[in-house]
């Protein structure tokens, strides 16, 4: 070696030891990882190719100006990866630091990969703004990169400490927020400048936490409870998933379900008791292969990939056991955002239907349950991959119309033995065709006899074999053959082509 | 002192616990009737029963307290 590159090896280990020592053991104290000890992590052997790793070598106490901006393989796949480094000013940005992110994300565009974003930054240098903020290659840009990638190639953050004020955009537009529990948080003021501003004294768990954001706000996606797991559910997530959207995600070979329970048992008959759509889940898909979206918001509805003998899909099933399946305004939004993403990826959708409709009163009306009700319709009906709608037990109302219910082009709409398509329940429909005879019968047992047989001339009008008859629905289907009904078809329905109406875009109801 | 709320609004159908019952996690202590569907409340964690705060046919909103535990 000569000096020349015993210089480069000095300077270029001097950067890749990030900042002072006292911050790496504020990183041990919290039970964080050093920026490229995450990075061996999380590349295949630990490999990767890094640009711009002297950025502001000039200036001493900022290595890489604080971010590693790399491409290495996950899974095999080629992915890039930004990742910002906290023992370097809190992992704050500069305007070296905000070119590095923009120019991984033109490499991400122009490769046609996915792109990581490994986050756990303070936000802007103040004192750097006019250099980082407001211009044309500002952070803006980054953001905007974002929006412009979405729906081209996965977008993935990791979220390990803070990401404050406009940083906390990055994982809005990702695809998928994976959150460290305790280290984690968002938010667009910090407590300090909440109570500066407006008054509140709240802790930041309590604000921006990462629990919170998974179970309440919904801007989290999967909890992970410390660093090496948030890694290791960032590679399994994108082994859903294609490279970008002219792909498809490869088909692995088969396994059998982990659940050795029969659907018939699982469900009960009576349309008003709970169950657990986890069994159910568990009985249908390949063994180990469900991932879950958003466990914790809105568990009413569930959400999650899985592979089918091999196949990925996702899957959109309600959960009778949680606030009886019933679509709230959280549930809507969970779905919609899902369903957005299974076809982006051309990932084929199936429905597990068994939901009483949207909730009613005061309080959801308020809240505007209509128009989020209207965007989990309008994604499911503008999604153009396979669907396939089960109607596992209750379909009503508009329930029937988000889970993908025959008028909105599902390739079938199958149902069990279970299955009941109405518009309302038995109780609630003679109720309101019936009340005023109903009132007008003095003799209780005579109103109850009245009652009773209505509900009955109602059960048979509403009858699966009717609706059968009628072609609603395209078939009938035992619990112990649905898993197999639905390997052959999700392979016929494998070549469907479907072209979006033309024009620019819907008018999105959000 | 833990509270066991109402996850949505309906009316109680059954109590299944009184004051002074030990509980685990994940048991049945009140059966709502809302949209219909029997909503179960299950208990978060271990604990007594302190208090009962509803009855049978009782209209209920969400996050209304149902039971308290300690």
């Amino acid at each position: 070696m000569n000096h020349l590159e015993e210089l480069l090896a000095s300077r270029a280990s001097e950067v890749e030891s990030g900042g002072a020592e006292k911050y790496h053991q504020k990183l041990k104290d919290s039970n964080k990882l050093f920026v490229r000890d995450r990075l061996k992590l999380l590349f295949d052997d630990g490999e990767y190719t890094e640009d711009g790793k002297f950025a502001n070598n000039l200036a001493k106490e900022l290595p890489a100006d604080g971010v590693v901006t790399a491409i290495g393989r996950v899974n095999g796949e080629k992915v890039c990866v930004m990742a910002n480094d906290s023992t370097v000013k809190a992992g704050s940005w500069g305007a070296r630091t905000v070119e590095k992110i923009i120019r991984i994300q033109e490499t991400a565009m122009n490769l046609k990969v996915p792109l990581l974003y490994l986050v756990d930054s303070a936000g802007a240098r103040i004192t750097d703004q006019l250099e980082m903020f407001p211009n044309r290659r500002g952070a803006g840009r980054i953001f905007h990169n974002q929006v412009k990638m979405s729906g081209m190639v996965p977008q993935v953050c990791l979220l390990f400490g803070p990401s404050a004020a406009g940083g906390a955009y990055i994982p809005a537009f990702c695809d998928i927020v994976i959150m460290v529990d305790k280290n984690a948080s968002m938010y667009l003021g910090s407590p300090r400048m909440a109570e500066k501003v407006i008054g509140e004294k709240v802790t930041l768990e309590q604000m921006g936490g990462a629990r919170m954001h998974c179970s309440t706000s919904g801007c989290g996606d999967v909890l992970a409870e410390n660093e090496e797991h948030a890694i290791e559910l960032g590679r399994s997530y994108l082994s859903y998933f294609p490279g970008n959207f002219h792909k498809q995600t490869p088909r692995l070979d088969g396994k059998l379900p982990s659940l050795e329970k029969s659907i018939s048992e699982i469900v009960p008959e009576n349309q008003n008791a709970p169950f657990n759509m986890y069994e159910l889940i568990d009985a249908l898909v390949d063994g180990e292969s469900f991932f879950e979206i958003k466990k914790l918001f809105a568990p009413e509805l569930i959400t999650g990939f899985a592979r089918i003998d091999g196949r990925v899909v996702g899957l959109i099933a309600n959960q009778p056991k949680v606030k009886g399946g019933v679509l709230f305004v959280d549930s809507a939004d969970k779905g919609a955002k899902f369903i957005q993403l299974c076809d982006a990826y051309h990932i084929p959708l199936i429905f597990l239907a068994d939901v009483p409709g949207f909730m009613i009163g005061t309080k959801v009306e308020s809240a505007g349950i209509i128009r989020h009700g209207a965007k989990l319709i309008a994604a499911m009906s503008s999604a153009t991959v396979p669907k396939i709608s089960v109607v596992v037990r209750k379909a009503y109302g508009a329930g029937l119309y988000a889970m993908a219910g025959p008028a909105f082009e599902p390739d079938c709409c199958i149902a069990l033995p279970t299955a009941q398509i109405a518009v309302m329940g038995p109780e609630a429909a003679v109720n309101a065709v019936y009340a005023n005879k109903i009132n007008a019968i003095e003799d209780p047992k005579e109103r109850i006899e009245y009652v009773k047989e209505k509900h009955q001339e109602y059960k048979e009008h509403i009858d699966i074999y009717k609706l059968a008859s009628e072609l609603i629905v395209d078939d009938i289907v035992p619990g112990s053959e649905l898993r197999n009904v639905l390997i052959d078809r999700l392979s016929y329905y494998e070549s469907k082509e479907m072209e979006a109406p033309a024009k620019k875009h819907p008018v999105y109801p959000v | 002192m833990q509270e066991i709320k109402a996850s949505m609004a309906g009316t109680v159908l059954n109590v299944m616990v009184g004051e002074g019952d030990t509980i685990t996690a994940g048991q049945e202590l009140v059966m709502l009737e809302s949209m219909k569907m029997e909503i179960p409340i299950e208990g978060v964690e271990e604990g007594t029963v302190a208090e009962v705060k509803v009855n049978v046919g009782d209209f209920v909103n969400e996050g209304d307290v149902l039971v308290t535990v300690k």
